[in-house]
């Protein structure tokens, strides 16, 4: 049985067609405000940080826009939908986590840097090495999260149009790299901030509209909700509580808490996040964009609770797993329940929602070439190939070709990983951002004596231990769920390094800068504290 | 060491040097900024990471107590949970409090003294 059948239950080429005209209207509205938003581009403030003429409210929109990608809103519903409780619990580290960014990174980062987050790690180091070891990490970091969106976005949408030949798969695949190619050449930071605020709005409507519904079903009970997911589930009252999807073994309880930490800790050290908060004019700004980020972002993981529990009472959970093994299509079936499964307004329900989908996942892979090539241009060709000395127009020059770059890098990856299962390199990029930028950005803003060599061990050994293990884990071999399941070459029993990365990152760059006998540079240290605090000479 | 030098923000305000910064750094004033800001978020970090340690901790090795039952089909599982939400929640927003309360002003009136070419 084709996924399309399932998902589509007879109405198929009905649902395509729409589906198809909503994805093209909100791609042709994006594309008129990129155009827009290029046309007031005109140099490197603009390009990398929108001019930083965005509101706090506004910031706060784009930054939730950045952050809820496809694998929170399909993801986090469908994990709900399957494993109940579970996903839930899944779901509140990615909310936490902002509190970090809000209470030691958003502030001082806004107040300090000026592009990207190598200008805070290199402010009082070394500029060539440490913008290096920072424009790797930012740029891994980013390709792992592009690679799952793209992969990501290749399977949704085909399952949602009924695509299933290879080709078909890979211009989907390539249609997204060219789109996100277009917004960051012609748009940069204005035509992205754009597209993610217009895309929060759509996701946040999206998701009120079908959490509603589904209270409305119930006559507000959630109880009720509650009891008809646990008995529709067929698990029971078990799949109200922890346990069904993390808690199977010891090992698998270890690894929850291994991503647990990733997550808390790894938002605060995202590359695409962190250039977000140079968008605004101020840290007051900033602090007020984390604050409605994290309104926002809490208000949508409350309702993915309604959306997941929803489509565990109303859908039988094997008419969800046929669809997809992951439960990725919950939402949307969903909402084609809700709205009646032969009738037009469950047409229109469900092709709403995928082309919510879609825009989500068009808005997240902007932000994340965008903070990739901004890396590129402003911490590798500025300052370290061009040893500061490149003009403006250079720098945007090759943050645009870096992109085209990314762009091109990313469309290669995700047509060759179509039907890997690359859902674990999400997790891999937030242990990566944990364990290696991080420790890095905390001590160079809070630790007077950190020096060049400690950023440099803790940026490349959370890096490579973080990405080594996962090489060695089930999530790359030995297991049905691989990326390559008929090889077998792990010895590393988790599939979230975090446990042992983040600190290892940490001692490292404590080990690093002790066993250094460089003396750390007073008066920098002296600039950055009292710029990150109080904002004096910041951009 | 550095070879970039960090060019003036405000057009016309040209960067204090590194002397003044320096000086600023040493100051009282400043100090009392460095301990409002220090004081308040590093504990308030370490408690609400140990906070959601241990309600992942909870829902991995104590399944019988958060299954129990609150209110119908509510359990307790579910209350921690949403109670995870609620002190996200209170956390910025008193952290939004304190930092107009006792960070804005001095940090205003330290970079308004640096910026007035002081």
């Amino acid at each position: 049985m084709s996924p399309a059948i399932t998902l589509a239950a007879g109405e198929a080429s009905d649902h395509r067609t729409l589906i198809t005209t909503l994805f093209a209207v909100f791609v042709a509205a994006t594309l008129v405000i990129t155009v827009r938003a290029g046309r007031q581009t005109k140099n490197a403030a603009d390009f990398y940080a929108g001019g930083r003429q965005f509101t706090g409210f506004q910031n706060g929109l784009a930054v939730s826009g950045d952050y809820m990608s496809a694998a929170s809103f399909l993801g986090i519903a469908g994990a709900i939908a399957l494993f109940g409780y579970d996903g839930f619990l899944y779901s509140i580290g990615f909310l936490v986590a902002w509190l970090v960014a809000l209470l030691l990174v958003a502030e001082p980062l806004r107040n300090s840097g000026r592009y990207t987050m190598g200008d805070v790690l290199a402010y009082r180091m070394r500029q060539r090495p440490v913008r290096t070891a920072a424009g790797t990490s930012t740029i891994v970091v980013s390709i792992f999260y592009l690679l799952a969106q793209m992969a990501g976005a290749g399977v949704l949408v085909s399952l949602l149009l009924g695509i299933t030949s290879d080709g078909g798969k890979i211009g989907i695949v390539a249609l997204v790299g060219i789109l996100m190619i277009v917004y960051v050449t012609i748009g940069g930071m204005k035509g992205t901030t754009w597209v993610q605020m217009v895309k929060a709005v759509l996701l946040i409507a999206g998701a009120l509209l079908l959490t509603f519904l589904v209270l409305l079903k119930f006559h507000f009970n959630i109880s009720d909700l509650l009891g008809r997911a646990a008995d529709n589930s067929g698990k029971g009252s078990a799949f109200l509580e922890p346990g069904l999807k993390y808690g199977a073994t010891g090992t698998t309880k270890l690894d929850f808490i291994s991503l647990g930490i990733a997550l808390v800790l790894g938002t605060a050290g995202l590359p695409h996040i962190l250039i977000r908060f140079y968008t605004v004019p101020s840290a007051k700004a900033a602090r007020k964009s984390v604050i409605w980020a994290i309104g926002l972002i809490g208000a949508f993981y409350l309702m993915t609770l309604a959306l997941g529990f929803g489509a565990a009472a109303l859908i039988k959970p094997d008419e969800i797993i046929a669809s997809n093994k992951a439960g990725n299509t919950a939402a949307p079936l969903l909402a084609l329940h809700l709205g009646g499964v032969h009738s037009d307004w469950g047409a229109i329900l469900l092709a709403t929602i995928s082309a919510v989908a879609f825009a989500t996942i068009l808005a997240v892979v902007a932000g994340l070439t965008l903070a990739s090539s901004s890396s590129f241009a402003h911490d590798i060709y500025a300052n370290v190939i061009k040893r500061g000395q490149a003009t403006e127009k250079q720098e945007v020059g090759a943050a645009r070709w870096a992109s085209v770059g990314i762009g091109a890098v990313s469309i290669v990856l995700g047509a060759l990983a179509r039907d890997l299962n690359v859902a674990g390199l999400v997790a891999l990029a937030f242990a990566v951002a944990a364990s290696a930028n991080l420790p890095t950005i905390l001590y160079s803003l809070f630790w007077k004596r950190f020096t060049t060599s400690g950023a440099l061990w803790s940026i490349y050994g959370g890096l490579v231990t973080a990405v080594g293990l996962v090489l060695f884990s089930p999530v790359v071999s030995g297991s049905p769920a691989s990326m390559f399941p008929d090889v077998d070459f792990h010895w590393f029993p988790l599939e979230n390094p975090g446990i042992i990365s983040i600190p290892v990152g940490f001692l490292l760059g404590v080990v690093g800068t002790l066993l250094s006998k460089e003396v750390p540079d007073a008066g920098k240290y002296a600039e950055l504290e009292v710029r990150s605090l109080t904002g004096t000479g910041a951009h | 060491m550095a070879t970039e030098t960090p060019p003036p923000a405000t057009p016309g305000a040209p960067l204090p040097t590194t002397e003044e910064f320096a000086e600023v750094q040493q100051s009282a004033e400043f100090g009392e900024l460095r301990r409002a800001h220090r004081s308040f978020a590093f504990p308030l970090a370490v408690a609400f990471t140990a906070w959601y340690l241990l309600y992942v901790l909870l829902s991995n090795y104590a399944g019988g107590f958060m299954g129990t039952k609150v209110a119908g089909n509510v359990n307790v599982a579910l209350v921690l949970g949403l109670a995870q939400f609620l002190t996200t929640f209170l956390i910025a927003w008193w952290y939004a409090r304190h930092a107009a309360a006792k960070l804005d002003p001095k940090a205003e009136a330290i970079k308004s003294r640096m910026e007035g070419g002081a």
